[in-house]
């Protein structure tokens, strides 16, 4: 028993150093300079850069134009990030409730269709979507930006299972209760709802946050510039003998980091609450 | 407080299943209805139309001499209390109460008193501020019923709201509803597949099997009269046996056995006989009986209930404790006792005997040979 003990910590131990160790070393890293990095490769101790390399990630002005700034990255990663999880669970939901609730003669059929764009992911229609977005002239804008992913086929999946999930009682109540449609919806099945909202919130603000391509695309002006472009600015910089900025990379990955972390443990003691607290 | 008409009521569902057939029910003003029956036979379907949960294929409900067959269930002044109790979960027991007046734009003092009254009523009160999930089945299922009386409805609609409920508890809520209904005076119908709460809570029975009209009538009638043999077999525990029988004239042929039947018997021909098993005594010696060949015995501590057989057909009879049990047993009932259906339509059989109303009085118990 102890030694059966003894060999889970380890297991657990060893798994947790494999998670650990490269952010440890990216964070310790990125508090060296640029040229101690270039000399004496990665580093798992303190170096004594950390205040002059954050504070420069955070607020000088880089990029070709000289516009966009480490802080101004971050808040566009968050309006996007916030942006899809919210636009997303607000659309699904409202999909899920016309699917589930409503008897619309082809709500099987409509589910199914969304169901299969699962299958057509964002590299695909990358083109189409583009020209959409061109022709609506919502090129470099946060609407441009966020729309075009908002219709989820996973959520409207997860709430459409979760509402069926729901005892048709409950409706019935409502409704002699004399709530309509709506009130129904707002009083009801969103409080129901919290757990599985939580959970998708950090799927999709995750997901959200990690957008690499679509953003890209769609913006050339550097002030809609997110974090994960900015990291590649920075290692793109390679002119002549000058020395890639590896701490300010290291940096603006730490910082990446730290929202979905941030988002992913605040969410997650709700969503336990939730799955706890309810029973129907 | 209202009556509710149920007009020549039909349900058909999509695909053509037809679960409720042309059904008649009047009810007075805070009447107290059950609608029994074995599951699937529509009685939840029918309370369901009634509360508008359910559209109406054919026929007319009124409430209050009021059509409400377009009318969505909020606007039916009616309140319903489920199975499974259907209280919001996320929602306090008090904001669960208020649900409905809120809804219904009622003034805050208004809704406050009508908590407290209803808290009060059904001994909620220390529970106001606790989630539904805090709460013991029992409790749950008075909040429920809170969430009905609080909105003063013209009908209470009970969907089988005892069925969660453990045995004990079942027969105390049982009486609670009961007592909450006198006193409220509130026309009400209740669903249930359980005929010993059917009779213990019921004005008037409807007895529904397949989608129809078994019988309407008080328990007791329904108990001493059933209208067929669906109605002797589902009412009373322990049910009604009921045996193949032939009428010649006036003797009565079970299996091997032949009774006289004293001018009581309807028409000549093949019958089912039914018998209820405390209308049975052991018979005295020389007097005419059933040849009965004794299976097993149920004790219930006050009598025994014996199982036995007539001739190939089976029987149960209520016996004292103080009867002697032997393998072989002769059984006496009075022909008055006796209830005779068709053999066909399990339809009643008028008998020349007693008046129905005399049935019903409790004869001069069975005089029990030593």
């Amino acid at each position: 028993m102890q030694k059966n003990r003894l060999f889970d910590h380890l297991v657990l131990i060893l798994g947790s150093l494999f998670l650990m160790v490269p952010v440890v070393v990216a964070f310790m890293t990125s508090t060296h300079t640029a040229a101690d990095i270039h000399s004496n490769g990665l580093s798992l101790a303190w170096g004594d850069n950390f205040i002059e390399t954050y504070e420069k990630v955070l607020t000088r002005e880089g990029g070709f134009t000289g516009q966009v700034t480490g802080s101004r990255m971050v808040m566009n990663s968050f309006i996007l990030g916030i942006g899809f999880a919210i636009g997303k669970i607000v659309l699904s939901m409202l999909a899920a409730y016309a699917i589930v609730y409503f008897r619309l003669r082809f709500a099987t059929l409509a589910f199914w269709v969304i169901f299969t764009t699962l299958l057509l992911p964002l590299e695909v229609r990358i083109m189409p979507s583009y020209q959409v977005m061109s022709n609506l002239g919502l090129l470099n804008s946060y609407m441009g930006l966020i729309v075009p992913l908002l219709a989820s086929a996973t959520g409207t999946f997860y709430f459409r299972q979760f509402f069926k999930s729901v005892p048709d009682e409950l409706l019935e109540a409502a409704r002699i209760d004399g709530a309509g449609p709506i009130k129904f919806f707002i009083d009801v099945l969103v409080p129901l709802s919290r757990t599985m909202i939580a959970a998708i919130f950090i799927i999709m603000f995750v997901y959200g946050w990690n957008q690499y391509l679509w953003p890209m695309l769609m913006t050339t002006d550097e002030r809609f510039f997110t974090l994960m472009r900015g990291i590649k600015q920075i290692l793109q910089v390679w002119i002549g003998s000058q020395i890639p900025d590896y701490n300010e990379a290291f940096a603006l990955a730490v910082l990446a980091m730290l929202p979905p972390v941030l988002i992913v443990v605040v969410f997650q003691s709700w969503f336990i609450k939730g799955l706890t607290e309810n029973d129907k | 407080m209202a009556s509710i008409d149920i007009n020549r009521v039909s349900k058909t569902y999509a695909g053509g299943n037809r679960a409720v057939h042309s059904v008649d029910i009047t009810i007075g003003d805070g009447e107290f209805i059950v609608l029994v029956g074995p599951s699937g036979c529509g009685k939840s379907t029918l309370l369901r139309m009634v509360a508008g949960l359910e559209e109406i294929t054919e026929g007319e409900v009124k409430i209050g001499g009021r059509v409400v067959n377009t009318l969505e269930p909020a606007e039916r002044d009616i309140a319903m209390v489920f199975q499974n109790y259907a209280l919001y979960p996320h929602m306090t027991v008090r904001q669960n109460l208020e649900y409905g007046l809120k809804n219904r734009n009622t003034p805050r003092a208004e809704i406050d008193a009508r908590v407290a009254e209803a808290a009060r009523m059904l001994e909620i009160s220390p529970y106001l501020d606790r989630k539904p999930r805090a709460l013991s089945g029992g409790q749950r299922q008075r909040v429920a019923m809170g969430r009905a009386i609080i909105r003063k409805p013209a009908a209470f609609l009970f969907d089988e709201p005892l069925s969660n409920l453990d045995a004990k508890l079942r027969v105390s809520m049982r009486g609670e509803i009961r007592r909450l209904q006198r006193r409220l005076g509130t026309t009400s119908i209740y669903v249930t597949h359980d005929q010993l709460e059917a009779m213990t809570l019921a004005d008037r029975l409807v007895v529904l099997n397949d989608g129809r009209i078994e019988q309407i009538g008080s328990p007791l009638e329904v108990y001493h009269e059933p209208a067929s043999t669906f109605v002797a077999s589902f009412i009373g525990a322990p049910a009604m046996s009921l045996v193949q029988a032939e009428l010649h004239g006036d003797r009565l042929a079970i299996g091997p056995s032949l009774l006289n039947l004293d001018g009581y018997a309807p028409a000549s021909g093949p019958v089912t006989v039914g018998v209820r098993a405390e209308d049975l005594r052991p018979a005295h010696a020389g007097e005419e009986a059933l040849a009965f060949r004794l299976d097993y015995v149920e004790e219930l501590g006050a009598h025994r209930l014996v199982h036995g057989h007539v001739g190939d057909q089976a029987l149960v009879v209520t016996l004292p404790l103080a009867a002697v049990l032997q393998d072989e047993m002769r059984l006496a009932v009075d022909p008055r006792r006796l209830h005779f259906f068709a053999r066909e339509s399990g339809s009643r059989l008028a008998t020349a005997g007693l008046p129905p109303v005399l049935r019903q009085q409790a004869m001069e118990p069975a005089e029990m040979p030593g």
